[in-house]
């Protein structure tokens, strides 16, 4: 089967208005007559079914949280970007979409980049009207700040909240439409399989996560926004919760799976401090907007530290390694995440890491604190030589912009992140890759869509920072809700679908079998223990850093561990009830064949690219190299059968607008 | 760290409920308290009980999953942090921790710590919104400044994570924290003043439908809040429920 | 919005038990001032006892107006009390109030029946023998009876000691109602401050007051 993007033809910046222009529309009457079943009410799914039930459309919402309101876009921190250009530092479209397009590392669809762009100030609007309290400056207009990655400041926030807002602005726009009933919303329920009829999506089967009841659900469009799948390395940035089986299983129904190896290592996050460690902690990249990052300049010095008989304030200026400010002076400490996060292990792996673990760098907030005290003494016409008041005046506007980041630091790692250094690490944040979608953002099975971060997005092999709620948000308040439409217009007259149809039965049927085999199984270990040990095989042989001897080892061992892990995986209770560990094994078996997938992807991309490091593939300063001539495509896998007979698909990328060149931050 | 945990079990809905204990040691300060569940569950399961059902998810302090009433206090001892922030070095070896479901008529116990707080969810379906249809044809965002000190109010209010603490805490079980930090939220900015009336009211109302009680001031929840919501917010949805009352 | 939702409304019925709440402040200063002149002169408390208990407005608008807030107040702070505990049915096994809040404030229905018993006992001791000596049996006009009738019930001790615990819990009462109600009716400012001591001033000098008067008479005569 081959691949059809369906990408518009015509000039970039025309694209989408075409196709706006041209595509099927359903009229308001017959919208009432078609179903739609939203996965996930994120921003992505939360935005589109709010929208897509105000065009009139009967939506069936998801999600296997007590509310909507908690998907995981809730702890987004930073902010989101869009060309506003509200600054007047040269943003634009073009500049949002090229500098996407560049720290995707050349890995993404031109169109969709661009598509993305131009919607993105909409969203803005559309956020501000809904009532969500963005920052703002004095004069009342909204504030901005800039941004990893980027020259410009193009950043909208509300202080660290940012996701958490912007979640709760499409909440309130599903209230209100679950409030008129166009919304039924199903809380506490995990879609478990995709119903395929005559090779169409035409409904789910989900587990209401109280009763334990299998229940079906039939609609003339399935859309998948169930986020990312980042929880297959047990120790991520991601929710307890999060999983890949909504995006794992239309997968194995038919959707191509597209580039699984591209994932975001967020170079910012609080380091590990034991085994018992449930999850990690991110702390927003625009901490490094005035945060400088260091380790000791000698070895002696990081064992030391190490050691505890020094502290990191007992190093003199000349004793300390800014070693991203050194190794690339033009963006310093706000290079894209993938380079920051590399280099900070390509320190740590050289002996100069700072916590027990020796898996950390310092963050130092000491230099700004000083250079904003100065300037509030100046300000204030204060006394410029009582550098304690400098220190005060500084620490105040500090704590004025990170403070909640700040005291989240304090209540877990129990030290005073003002007077020492924080300590940060890189920790799994983000998979740009996810089911394989057209422009339209149309699985390959018809009529199931992916938006979100379950789909492989707009990012290409690497997130710029504020560019996922923007991603998220685009493709469920602006993009879905047209092209949907154009799928829907023949269906019209179908009426509803039946739930007793054969495919209906047998879907349900397969559910509960694996239900019943997880819970009579009487295994010797819980699933946690499945998860951790295939999230060390992830993170050590898959993670920052690749190389082919590891992932063909990951490959054997991850097949071996899900082996043992459908023979010895031990589901207390029973299914006929709310069973926290049921849950848990139903997601655990889909990570660990997509782990399997990830790995064979990861092997099989003969390059470095964003967020997938090759180590045999680097230049001799050590940055990732690309491989343009070959490897300039999507990869879509196909399931049939097993993650290791995957077949692949490429989508060739082309880039008619943007120069290909090498990355270079410095 | 030695502890004994007194947990509340309670197999379902219907199920009568008891406080049951448990032993529990090699605890480490460093822990979060949800980890020591964890571990707790861990060695539930191979002996062949079933694990404690609490609700958690982003395990950061923002999505307000996490509940649990921890010796007598929403959230535990510690301030202006969620369950799942709350860690171990708040307590002492040897310590008998309570840990309880938040209790109100209006959250019933589904199994064990986990409670159903749907109502939230109705109160919010009743007005918690502005009715903007979702076009992105609005006008450019920056055509109505807001004062920078409202539009600050605005987001202290709307920062609620919406977790129930309030309620857990308050003795009379009212909500009034959290319905009045989304009035707040709506009547602090232009866009939301235009609905301002019909909102508290219809808000107002399903509140009391769906069986909290009433404030009597005691700011218990303000203190429990784990994201520091003011009793300022409470204060502005009785003067917008009284004027709206007198307009409509 | 129709009248009886608004009627039936939680936050009606606390705007109505701060509005009666704050109206019964205001008559216990009153009540403090007048009984305050007797620890002075007797002479003045007997003349302004005279006057407001011969004044028509005062005995058959505000006296009526008074009573009515009173048992509001009282009904009212049961009703709700009820129905609060209501809002939860299984109690906590271990629940530590004293971390978020005051006892005053958690303790209301406590010190208010408190305060209602000394109602009780007060109208005994005053209000009903007043009524029966103008209305009942028509005594004739004595301007100089209030302050030897007052400083005759200070002579019991166990009077005095009751009346003086009673203040106590009226204070406690006072020390959450006062800023309780400022709140309810929705004040909650950069004036709260200011208010809030204010508050507890009143929860302690009137009170406090009232028991030094009972004490003064109780000794002095």
């Amino acid at each position: 089967m081959a691949l059809d993007s369906k990408i518009p033809s015509g000039p970039i910046s025309d694209k989408w208005t075409n196709y706006k222009d041209h595509i099927n529309l359903v009229n308001p009457a017959n919208k009432r007559n078609l179903d739609v079943i939203i996965v996930g009410t994120g921003l992505a799914g939360g935005s589109a079914a709010a929208t897509l039930a105000e065009l009139g459309y009967n939506v069936k919402a998801f999600c296997f949280q007590d509310s909507p309101r908690r998907a995981h876009s809730i702890a987004a921190q930073g902010g989101i970007n869009a060309a506003k250009n509200y600054q007047g530092d040269g943003d634009s479209t073009f500049r949002l979409f090229y500098d996407t397009v560049k720290g995707g590392d050349y890995r993404a669809r031109e169109a969709n980049v661009h598509r993305l762009a131009e919607v993105s100030s909409n969203i803005i609007d559309q956020c501000v009207a809904q009532g969500v309290p963005l920052a703002r400056e004095y004069g009342g207009l909204l504030d901005n700040r800039s941004f990893g990655g980027t020259l410009v400041s193009r950043t909208f926030y509300a202080k660290g909240q940012t996701g958490q807002q912007l979640l709760l602005g499409a909440y309130s726009a599903m209230n209100r439409q679950i409030g008129r009933g166009k919304i039924k919303m199903h809380n506490r329920h995990e879609m478990l399989d995709l119903v395929v009829v005559n090779g169409k999506a035409r409904g789910i089967i989900a587990r209401n996560l109280v009763t334990g009841e299998i229940e079906r659900h039939s609609a003339h469009a399935v859309v998948i926004a169930s986020g990312g799948y980042g929880n297959v390395f047990f120790l991520s940035t991601n929710a307890m919760g999060s999983n890949a089986t909504a995006a794992w299983k239309i997968h194995k129904k038919g959707a191509f799976f597209a580039n699984p190896c591209y994932t975001q290592i967020h170079p910012t996050c609080i380091p590990v401090s034991g085994d018992h460690q449930s999850k990690l902690t991110l702390m927003s990249e625009s901490l490094r907007n005035d945060g400088r990052i260091w380790v000791p300049a000698k070895l002696e010095d990081a064992k030391a530290i190490r050691e505890g008989k020094k502290k990191p304030t007992d190093l003199s200026e000349a004793e300390r390694d800014y070693y991203l400010e050194r190794r690339y002076p033009a963006f310093g400490n706000l290079v894209p995440r993938d380079v920051a996060s590399r280099a900070a292990k390509e320190r740590c792996d050289a002996g100069f890491g700072i916590n027990k673990t020796g898996e950390a760098v310092y963050l130092d907030f000491a230099a700004a604190i000083q250079r904003y005290g100065k300037e509030q003494v100046y300000v204030k016409g204060l006394d410029a030589n009582d550098t304690k008041l400098i220190i005060k005046l500084g620490t105040e506007v500090v704590a004025n912009k990170y403070g909640n980041l700040f005291q989240m630091y304090e209540k877990i790692v129990d030290e005073n992140p003002y007077s020492t250094p924080m300590m940060i690490y890189p920790a799994v944040h983000y998979t740009m890759g996810g089911t394989w979608v057209d422009y339209n953002l149309q699985t390959t099975i018809p009529g199931c869509f992916s938006i979100g971060e379950s789909n492989f997005s707009d990012h290409g092999a690497n997130r710029l920072g504020a560019s996922a709620l923007m991603q998220g948000l685009a493709d469920g308040y602006f993009v879905l809700p047209y092209t949907i439409g154009d799928y829907l217009s023949p269906d019209i007259k179908m009426g509803t679908i039946s739930t007793d149809l054969p495919e209906f039965v047998a879907a349900e049927k397969a559910v509960k079998d694996q239900i019943e085999k997880f819970i009579n199984n009487k295994g010797t270990h819980s699933v946690d223990y499945f998860h951790k040990k295939l999230g060390k095989i992830m993170w050590d042989k898959v993670g920052m850093a690749r190389n082919a001897k590891g992932l063909n080892e990951a490959i054997v061992e991850i097949a071996a561990l899900r082996e043992e892990f459908y023979k010895e995986v031990k589901v207390p209770g029973d299914a006929n009830g709310l069973n926290q560990e049921l849950e848990k094994a139903t997601r655990v078996a889909d990570f660990l064949e997509l782990g399997e997938l990830f790995a064979k992807d990861a092997l099989h991309r003969n390059e470095s690219c964003g967020g997938h490091f090759r180590e045999e593939y680097q230049t001799e300063e050590g940055e990732a190299q690309r491989d343009d001539e070959n490897f300039a495509y999507v990869a879509a896998w196909e399931y049939t059968g097993k993650p290791s007979e995957a077949v692949l698909h490429k989508e060739p990328l082309v880039f008619d607008n943007v120069k290909l060149v090498q990355r270079s931050y410095k | 760290m030695k502890l004994t945990l007194k947990i509340w079990r309670q197999k379902n809905a219907a199920a009568e409920g008891k406080i049951v204990e448990y032993p529990i040691d090699h605890i480490e300060p460093d822990m979060s308290f949800l980890e020591m569940l964890d571990i707790l569950n861990d060695e539930l399961i191979m002996k062949g009980d079933e694990p404690v059902a609490f609700d958690h998810d982003c395990r950061e302090g923002i999505c307000g999953m996490c509940s649990l009433y921890i010796n007598g206090e929403a959230h535990g001892p510690d301030r202006g942090v969620t369950t799942c922030q709350l860690h171990m070095r708040m307590f002492k070896d040897g310590d008998t921790i309570f840990i309880e479901p938040f209790r109100a008529k209006a959250f019933p116990v589904i199994k064990d710590l986990v409670v159903d707080r749907s109502s939230f969810d109705r109160i919010q379906h009743a007005g918690g919104f502005i009715s903007v249809n979702t076009s992105g044809n609005t006008i450019d965002a920056n055509t109505i400044p807001i004062n920078k000190k409202d539009a600050d109010d605005a987001f202290d209010a709307a920062a609620c994570i919406g977790c129930g603490a309030c309620v857990a805490s308050c003795k009379n079980s009212s909500a009034m924290l959290f319905v009045a930090a989304k009035v707040s939220q709506y009547a602090l900015l232009p866009q939301g003043r235009i609905e301002a009336t019909d909102r508290v009211l219809n808000m107002v109302s399903q509140m009391d439908a769906e069986g909290f009680g009433n404030c009597t001031n005691t700011g218990a929840c303000e203190v429990e809040c784990p994201k520091g919501i003011s009793l300022e917010n409470i204060a502005r949805m009785n003067r917008e429920y009284m004027s709206a009352s007198l307009k409509g | 919005m129709a009248k009886s939702a608004l009627l039936k409304s939680s936050i009606a019925k606390k705007v109505a038990m701060a509005l009666s709440g704050l109206f019964l402040m205001l008559f216990l200063a009153q009540h403090f001032f007048i009984n305050m002149t007797s620890v002075f002169s007797s002479d003045t408390f007997n003349s302004i006892s005279h006057y407001m208990g011969n004044n028509p407005l005062v005995q058959f608008v505000i006296q009526p107006i008074l009573i009515v807030g009173v048992i509001f107040h009282f009904i009212m702070g049961f009703v709700l009390d009820f129905k609060n505990r209501s809002a939860r049915p299984i109690a906590y096994a271990k629940n530590n109030g004293a971390a978020n809040s005051s006892w005053a404030s958690r303790n209301m229905i406590v010190t208010g029946s408190v305060v209602l018993a000394f109602i009780a006992l007060h109208f005994y001791d005053f209000w009903f023998p007043e009524m029966v000596y103008k209305y009942v049996d028509v005594s004739p006009l004595n301007e100089t009876r209030y302050f030897h009738e007052m400083t005759e019930k200070f002579e019991s001790p166990v009077r005095t000691a009751l009346y003086s615990i009673s203040f106590l819990l009226l204070s406690l009462h006072l020390w959450h109602g006062f800023n309780s109600s400022f709140q309810s009716v929705g004040f909650n400012n950069k004036y709260s401050k200011s208010l809030h001591t204010l508050g507890y001033a009143f929860a302690i000098v009137v009170p406090f007051g009232f028991i030094f008067i009972a004490l003064f008479h109780h000794f002095n005569h």
